[in-house]
């Protein structure tokens, strides 16, 4: 096991941000903790990278307890904070040279590690860190990250404001990383992001809702779930909480997704409701639900 | 030891990258150096003296020339009547005003006595007291004068033998202020340069979240600290040189003492100023908090250091607090080895004290700095 966790509680004054959380990451997994901000990501992965020590329960990274060899566990893990957090006003190659230092290794070491990622940033190796790209910055946060080699790799957010192409390439990297042979554990808001991982652990307010792979979790979803588009968003959306058999609806995109109570759901009867709202152009089909409709159920 | 190294040459490259704060650490200082070297002065000097001649003869157009002659005053103007003499004390145009009474020459001939009139405004308390010493002397000379003037031969018996005290200015002969103050103003901005970049130092890696980064690396507390720090002692130490040839070539200060000395107690003195920049940094989460923190301190610990008021008139209590203030000592040694030439055994109290000050806020520091991280 890379990663244990057992029964883990953190509180901050009358905030309980974490609340009896366990599980296990294992060896060479791509591991997601999805939830929404707010819901204790960043608690767990402070300490887990031992910044921040835990009121109950033990945690273990690369075989360390997070308490008594924490020493060993900072030799061995890459911790990437949320916050951009690397030295402005030096050069991207001074950043990396730093981190490479205190780490007791150099960057030729290890470069082969890093090689995939640093070649693009490499055409500015002497332009100050704060003057670069959301994109290029995180791709040099995570070479700095990177740099000594980490058996466990820590990405809190990596993706949040950063473009959809920039975070289309982020996931590659660390697809690529994984097959290096490094642990990685992830948080993310974004549902979408949650499917390139091997497992996920849905996450809110400090509790585990369901830990699965991607396809397993979206199974668990048992209801039929329908695409409802019309012509005015707001008001189908109004109209469809009034309805009184209605079981859940949220928008999704262009749509409203919407479950019904009862096992018997005609499509047509919906329909005739609507329209009766004024509403026009009205389309229902039913659609596979994926682990943004799960998460929003079990967090009900 | 290549990690301290490391982050002190990357330390040395952020200083110097920081376009906003370069001229703050060496171009303010000296400024400050320059300017108040030679604005600070207690010297009471261009009193503004206006008088009232009641009596119009040449004893009292003697005394008048007395206070012109005096590089101290400026002699204003000539007020016909009393009353225009406090209106124009009220506008603040005068400090001080002398009146010389009716029959002021006629009744100093017949009674050998009479008096004067003086008014001084007082607000500034302090200035008040010199420019009453300032008039009683030349009222005393021309007191002396006007008895050899007066005294008839068959008096020449009776002459009161006079005690005449003569003083020699040690270390200061000539009494010149910049002696004294250039020293203490040395201070001053050797401490204020180095507390504050110190105290905003580690802070600024809180706020721009690398400290969270470097906490998770295997570097030692002690090789980050030390490393942080270092940069900020040299950068005292080429203050204070840059100070002491300023003081020689502008201000000619004479330096008795030796530079080693100096030197070596500045060197323990800014280990004080570091532990005591990195104590407050670890209690603070911002720059601005770090440095309004910073500037309480330094207001205290500057105006009860005696660099500009003597320890020796501070109440009781307010003298046991200096004990604890690490600037006062500083002041005492660079003035007592500059001006005196004060030897190491001279000072070693100063230097034994400096360095438990050292070792305690240094303790602090770093003992607080692990219990918030």
């Amino acid at each position: 096991m890379s990663i244990t966790i057992s029964n883990i509680s953190k509180s901050y004054k009358n905030v309980k941000a974490l609340q009896d959380i366990s599980f296990e990451v294992k060896e060479n997994e791509l591991f997601g903790l999805i939830g929404p901000d707010g819901a204790g990501k960043t608690t767990l992965f402070r300490i887990l990278t031992t910044l921040l020590i835990a009121n109950e329960g033990t945690a273990t990274v690369a075989g360390f307890d997070v308490i008594s060899d924490y020493k060993m566990i900072r030799n061995s893990v890459g911790y990437m904070p949320g916050k951009f957090s690397l030295y402005q006003d030096l050069t991207v190659e001074e950043n990396l040279n730093f981190f490479a230092t205190i780490f007791g290794t150099t960057i030729e070491e290890n470069y082969d590690l890093i090689k995939d990622i640093y070649v693009q940033i490499e055409p500015f190796k002497d332009r100050r860190a704060g003057k670069l790209s959301g994109g290029m910055k995180q791709k040099l946060a995570l070479c700095c990250a990177l740099i000594h080699k980490p058996k466990v790799l820590f990405l809190d957010e990596p993706t949040t404001g950063v473009d959809p192409v920039s975070r289309k390439e982020f996931w590659d990297m660390l697809k690529r990383l994984q097959q290096k042979g490094i642990t990685i554990l992830v948080s993310t808001p974004y549902m979408d992001e949650a499917a390139l991982c091997d497992r996920i652990a849905l996450i809110q307010a400090g509790k585990i809702l369901e830990i699965d792979t991607p396809k397993a979790i979206v199974k668990h979803y048992s209801k039929p779930i329908y695409n409802v588009r019309a012509n005015n968003m707001y008001q189908l959306i109004n109209s469809l909480n009034d309805y009184e058999y209605n079981h859940s609806v949220y928008p999704f995109g262009e749509f409203v997704h919407y479950t019904d109570k009862r096992a018997d759901f005609n499509q047509k009867e919906l329909k005739m409701y609507l329209e009766t709202k004024n509403l026009t152009d009205i389309e229902i089909e039913k659609t596979i639900a994926t682990i943004e409709d799960t998460f929003m159920e079990l967090a009900k | 030891m290549k990690i301290i190294l490391y982050i002190i040459q990357k330390e040395f490259k952020q200083i110097f990258r920081n376009k906003g704060m370069l001229p703050i650490i060496f171009v303010l200082p000296l400024l400050q150096l320059v300017i108040l070297s030679n604005a600070a002065t207690f010297e009471v000097k261009n009193i503004k003296f206006g008088y009232i001649d009641n009596d119009h003869t040449s004893t009292s157009r003697t005394l008048v020339e007395k206070f012109n002659a005096s590089t101290y005053f400026d002699v204003l103007t000539d007020f016909p009547s009393e009353g225009l003499a406090s209106s124009s004390m009220l506008n603040g145009e005068v400090d001080v005003v002398l009146e010389i009474p009716q029959y002021f020459e006629r009744d100093l001939q017949k009674e050998k006595y009479n008096s004067l009139g003086i008014t001084i405004n007082a607000i500034d308390g302090a200035a008040a007291g010199v420019e009453n010493v300032y008039v009683t002397q030349i009222v005393q000379n021309f007191n002396q004068n006007l008895k050899v003037d007066l005294l008839q031969v068959s008096d020449k018996q009776i002459q009161p033998i006079t005690i005449e005290t003569i003083p020699l200015f040690w270390y200061n002969e000539t009494l010149n202020y910049k002696t004294f103050m250039v020293p203490g103003i040395l201070v001053l901005l050797v401490t204020m340069i180095t507390l504050f970049l110190s105290g905003m130092n580690i802070v600024r890696e809180k706020e721009i979240g690398t400290l969270e980064q470097i906490n998770v690396t295997p570097i030692k507390k002690s090789q980050f600290i030390i490393g942080k720090l270092f940069p900020f002692w040299v950068i005292g130490i080429g203050l204070l040189t840059i100070g002491l040839i300023i003081a020689k070539l502008i201000f000619d200060v004479p330096m008795v003492g030796s530079l080693v000395l100096m030197y070596f107690y500045t060197s323990i003195y800014i280990l004080v100023i570091l532990g005591i920049g990195l104590f407050i940094s670890n209690f603070t989460d911002t720059q601005q908090q770090a440095m309004f923190i910073a500037w309480f301190f330094t207001v205290i610990f500057i105006l009860m250091s005696g660099l500009f008021t003597p320890i020796e008139s501070m109440p009781e209590w307010a003298q046991i607090l200096t004990e604890f203030n690490p600037i006062k000592y500083f002041v005492e040694v660079m003035r007592m080895v500059m001006l005196k030439g004060s030897s190491f055994i001279d000072v070693l109290p100063q230097i034994i004290k400096t360095f438990l000050f050292a070792f305690i806020m240094n303790g602090l520091a770093v003992w607080s700095y692990k219990k918030t991280t």
